[in-house]
This record gives C-alpha cells, structure tokens and sequence, in this order.
C-alpha cells in the first residue's frame, strides 16, 4: 500500500495555487514532513488530497485507487485529515467528540467496540482526565490534542495533519509527535504533516518535503533538506544543520 | 494495570451519562403529561373535574355541547400547543444546527415575516395564491408564502454556495423587504383589517383544529426520524465545516435537506397559530444546556421542552384573567425570559449530564 502523487495542480476558481506535485512511494509507517513558509500552498495541498478541494488535474493514488474519483465515505475511511484551525463550542464532552468522529464510518448504533476504541486512544495520547469535559471549555493546546485523538480514533490509511503542535508548549509538541509516529507504525498508516518547526522535523519525519509558491522544491531526507541551499532561499535565513550527541539534526538559523 | 481501569472507567462514565439522559427525556415527557392534564382542566366556563374526566374517556357522557367544549376547544388547544411547541423547537434546533450558530431559531431566514404578508394579502386584498379555498384563505397564503420563502432561499444558495453565512444574510435581506411590504399592506388595511393582522401576528393557539392538528403530527412524526437517522452527520457538522467535510459529510446536502424540513415545519407552525416566538431559540437551548449536542437526544429533548414551554404557555394564557384567552406569542416571551435568564444563571459553567 504506497501512496502515489503525479502532477497534481490545485487551486482555487481560476487561481492555480499548486502547480505540478510530484511525490512517489510514501510507504505506510513513513512520517512525512512538508515544511515551507506561510503561504506556501500547504494547507491547499492537503485539502487537495481529503477532497474537500478538488484537483484541477493530476492523480492522487492510494492503495492502487484513484482518491479523486473515491465516494465520500470510501475516502473517509481511508483519509483523516486534521484542519488548521479546530476547536469549537458545541456542547458535547472530549469522549463524545471522539467518538463522533469514530461514527460516521461505522454504523448508527454505539457498541462496546466503539467505546472501547475511543477510550484506547484517549488513554494513548493522556488524555483520559479531560474525557468528561465539555470541549468548549478546553485551551487551546488541548483542542489541539482531542483533534489528534478525532483522527487517530479512525485508524485511517493517510493521515494528514495541517500544524498539529502550533498551540502546543513544548512538552505537547514532542508527546503528541510521538504518538502520532507510534500510531503510524502500530496502524501502518502514511502520516503527512505540515510542520513550522524545522529541529521537530527532523527530529520525527523519515521525509521531508519542502514547498514553495505552490511547488516542490526538494524531497529526500531531513539530513539532506535540511542541509540545502534551498532552506536558506526558502525561509531567507542563514542555516547551518548540526548533529547532536544523539545523533538528531537540528537547524541552527540566523537572519541573513 | 492502570491502563484498563482508566479506560474501563471512561466507557462507565459514558454508559452512565446516556443513561441519565433516558431519564431525563422520561422525567420531561411525565411533566409534558402533567401540564396537559393541567391544561385541560382550566379554561372559560368551570366544569368539574369529573365531568371533564367522563368526556376524556367518553366523549358523548355528557351530551354533544360538553362534547363540542372540551374535545373541540380544551383538547384541541392543548394538543395544538405540544405539536406546535415540539415543531417549532425541532426546527430550531436544526436551524441553529446547520448555520452552526447557536443564535438561529426558526424564524432565522424571516419564514415569519413573509407568512404575515402572505396573511395580511388575504385579510386585506382577499386575494388568495389558491382560488376557492374558502375560510382557508388566511393559513394558506401565509403558508405558501413561508415556504416560497425558503425556496428562494435554497435556489439563491444554489447560486452562490450554501454557506451558513450566506443564508443569514439572505434572511436578513427577506426579513427586511417582507415588513416592508407588510407595512404598506398595514397603511393601506382599514381600520378592521389592521386590527385582524396584528391579531394573527400576535399568535394564538385558539385557531386550533383537529384537521390541523393532524397535519402537523404527521409532520413531526417524519421530522424526528428525519433528523435521527442523519444524527452522528449532524453533530459533526458543529465541529465545524472543514472537519465535517473530511469526516466524508456532504455538507451542502445535508444543510438543503434539512433546510427543507426546517422550512415545512417553519411554515407550518406559522400558518396554523402565527408568529410565536422565543420558544423556537429556548427549547433548543435548554435541552442543550441538559444533555449536550449528542443529537440521538438533543432532538427529542427539544421537541420535549418545546412542547412544555408551549403547554405551560398556553395554561398561563388562559389563567391570568379568568375568562379570557390571550393570545400565547404574548405569553411565550412574557414568561419564557424570565425562566431562560435563570437557566443561564444557574448553569454557570459549561456543565453537561
């Protein structure tokens, strides 16, 4: 089950945003990371690939199935996508939300399985204290962290994630990369993930892609990406990629 | 191992939370029973008990006058507060569903205002959509024009995408054009006609019928299974848009379909008794603050709530002045703001059972 991305240019109305997206291979378990600055086409690229933008050419395929041409539902049980902005007030508790979410692939009726499914994931990601909370009353960062169990709870194929630590502290950050890197492994899932955080890339993604003006720049490795002119170009600073103790990467960056 | 007690204990709390709410829906429906019984003991003319017991359970054991009083007049009024109660608060609770905003009501997309110019084109013109309707001239025209209302919504929508945002400020558009058309139709009305607009405006549940109440039964009856069967996608669609949509939710379908079945309700409601207000933003808004936004019960709680509101409303109308019937859109604001205000107060935070 690989994922595979061919030409796809998106936009909206007559206003192309991406143009010629190129990815092949991503295999399940892989993290991948797509980084570049604000505006860069992310968030349309991953809209592009949940079908809630449609593509104005170029194939997306998973699994051997072209996503474009899927039923709603068919996507949704292979696709979860986390939007940029989530947190709302409707009236309804943390373990509900999740297990709204769970609902609307499986049938009408709630069965043990079901809450059995969510409590899993709320205990895998800490979150098992605020699971009789009301979300409305969550902060920003725990919105954040109950939209993460929204879509980990549907063991999807692809998971697309636009910012998931951007209200998050730092402790946050790593806990939640983690689990999302556990449950990719563990549910064999592809995860993409938009990420401002260049040192958590590395940290976390096998790959890394880099966009710019709706085109990708560069694709490989984070040691590779990271190590790039290209980063320097991009971001307009000056980088320069050093090696931990540990033996992770991480970017050293100054304003030019 | 901690890990399964707490999981364990999760899944414990939520099966007791649903079970409360079972509770909760009996505990309203046993005091909506209460409030008819109440309802039809009391009104013009004091019968006994007994003899309003006897026609209850049969109706010619006290001849057909008694009969004609109570199954005609106290029965009907207050079946007719339930069903238009328990309308009016389904379609609100939909209403502020599908726009997402907990502010909607029924009326929203100005369903009423088109309904009492549809009404004051009769009263005063006499000019009906539908020849030779007879007295029916007055429910009809509002009723087709609530409706042709939401029509023009849906096909402006179409237009240019149904976006929450977009259907309010249309209604805002229709809300404003219908009262001022209303307003010439009320300048030009002698003195008779005007007196008979605002009367229908003001709402009244004494235009009660057995035709009418079987009606709008049977469309509650498709409403509430309506609303069930799209309960999870429903929910979802307040998480916001972008989730719902990546959640495999057709969005713009589901807000036409139910945007259609608030309209039936809406202009339904309207037609028969007139513009009642507030019940259509209160039952959806306390059953909220009860049991949450699961939909499985939100639905059936705000039909529950509004149908009491309706028949509490309907037992205070009668009871003010004994021997007069005020009209209930009076009521409902006069004694639904004070008990709203109190359940804002008393639910300080955000607390869900």
């Amino acid at each position: 089950m690989t994922l595979q991305i061919s030409d796809l240019s998106a936009g909206y109305g007559k206003k192309l945003i991406l143009q010629d997206i190129c990815l092949d291979k991503i295999k399940p378990g892989h993290f991948v990371g797509v980084i570049g600055p604000n505006a860069a086409g992310k968030s349309t690229f991953f809209k592009s690939l949940t079908g809630i933008l449609k593509p104005q050419s170029g194939a997306i395929t998973l699994d051997g199935q072209n996503v474009v041409a899927m039923r709603r539902k068919q996507r949704a049980a292979k696709i979860a996508y986390m939007p940029q902005s989530v947190g709302c007030n409707a009236a309804l508790t943390v373990f509900e939300s999740v297990l709204l979410a769970l609902k609307q692939t499986s049938g009408w009726r709630v069965d043990q399985d079901n809450l059995r499914e969510v409590s899993e994931v709320l205990t895998m990601l800490g979150l098992s204290h605020l699971s009789d909370k009301g979300i409305g009353a969550l902060s920003g960062g725990q919105s954040q962290m109950v939209a993460v169990a929204q879509v980990l709870v549907r063991k999807p194929k692809l998971l697309l994630l636009d910012e998931p630590t951007s209200a998050l502290d730092l402790h946050h950050q790593l806990s939640i990369l983690t689990a999302i890197r556990d449950a990719a492994s563990r549910f064999d899932m592809i995860v993409m993930a938009a990420l401002h955080d260049l040192n958590l890339a590395a940290k976390f993604c096998d790959r890394l892609v880099l966009i710019r003006d709706g085109r990708i720049l560069a694709d490989g490795e984070p040691r590779e990406i990271l190590g790039l002119e290209a980063i320097e170009e991009t971001y307009n600073i000056q980088a320069s990629i050093e090696q931990t103790k540990s033996g992770t990467y991480y970017v050293d960056a100054r304003l030019p | 191992m901690a890990y399964v007690i707490d999981s364990d204990h999760m899944q414990a709390r939520y099966r007791s939370q649903i079970a409360r709410r079972f509770g909760i829906l009996a505990v309203v429906f046993a005091l909506l029973v209460v409030s008819f019984l109440i309802d039809i003991t009391n009104g013009p003319g004091d019968f006994p008990l007994g003899v309003i017991w006897d026609v209850l359970l049969d109706k010619s054991a006290h001849g057909v006058k008694m009969e004609v009083v109570i199954w005609d007049y106290r029965i009907a009024i207050a079946v007719t507060a339930i069903v238009v109660g328990a309308i009016l608060s389904v379609a609100g609770a939909q209403m502020q569903t599908i726009l997402n905003n907990p502010l909607a009501e029924p009326f929203t997309l100005g369903v009423s205002s088109a309904a009492s110019f549809g009404a004051s084109l009769a009263i005063v013109l006499g000019w009906s959509i539908i020849p030779n309707v007879g007295h029916l001239i007055v429910t009809l025209n509002a009723f087709i024009f609530a409706l042709g209302t939401c029509g023009f919504i849906l096909f402006a929508t179409r237009l240019k995408g149904v976006g929450a945002e977009t259907m309010i400020l249309f209604g805002i558009a229709i809300f404003f054009t219908f009262n001022a058309a209303l307003a010439m139709m009320q300048y030009i009305a002698s003195e008779d006609q005007l007196a008979r607009i605002i009367f229908w405006m003001m709402g009244s549940l004494s235009r009660a019928s057995w035709d009418k109440i079987s009606i709008a039964a049977v469309l509650l009856a498709i409403a509430i299974p309506f609303s069930l069967i799209r309960t999870w996608q429903l929910t979802a669609l307040r998480m916001g848009e972008e989730s719902a949509v990546s959640l495999g939710i057709d969005v713009a379908r589901l807000r036409i379909e139910m945007l259609i079945l608030i309209s039936f309700l809406a202009a339904t409601a309207v037609a028969f008794v007139g513009t009642v207000g507030f019940i259509g933003l209160v039952g959806p808004h306390i059953a909220r603050m009860i049991v949450g936004e699961d939909q499985r019960f939100f639905i059936p709680l705000s039909a529950l709530v509004g149908a009491l509101a309706m028949s509490i409303t309907s037992i205070v109308s009668k009871t003010i002045t004994p021997g007069v019937i005020y009209p209930v859109g009076i009521i409902t604001a006069l004694i639904g703001v004070p008990v709203f205000v109190s359940v804002i107060l008393s639910t300080r935070k955000e607390r869900l059972s």
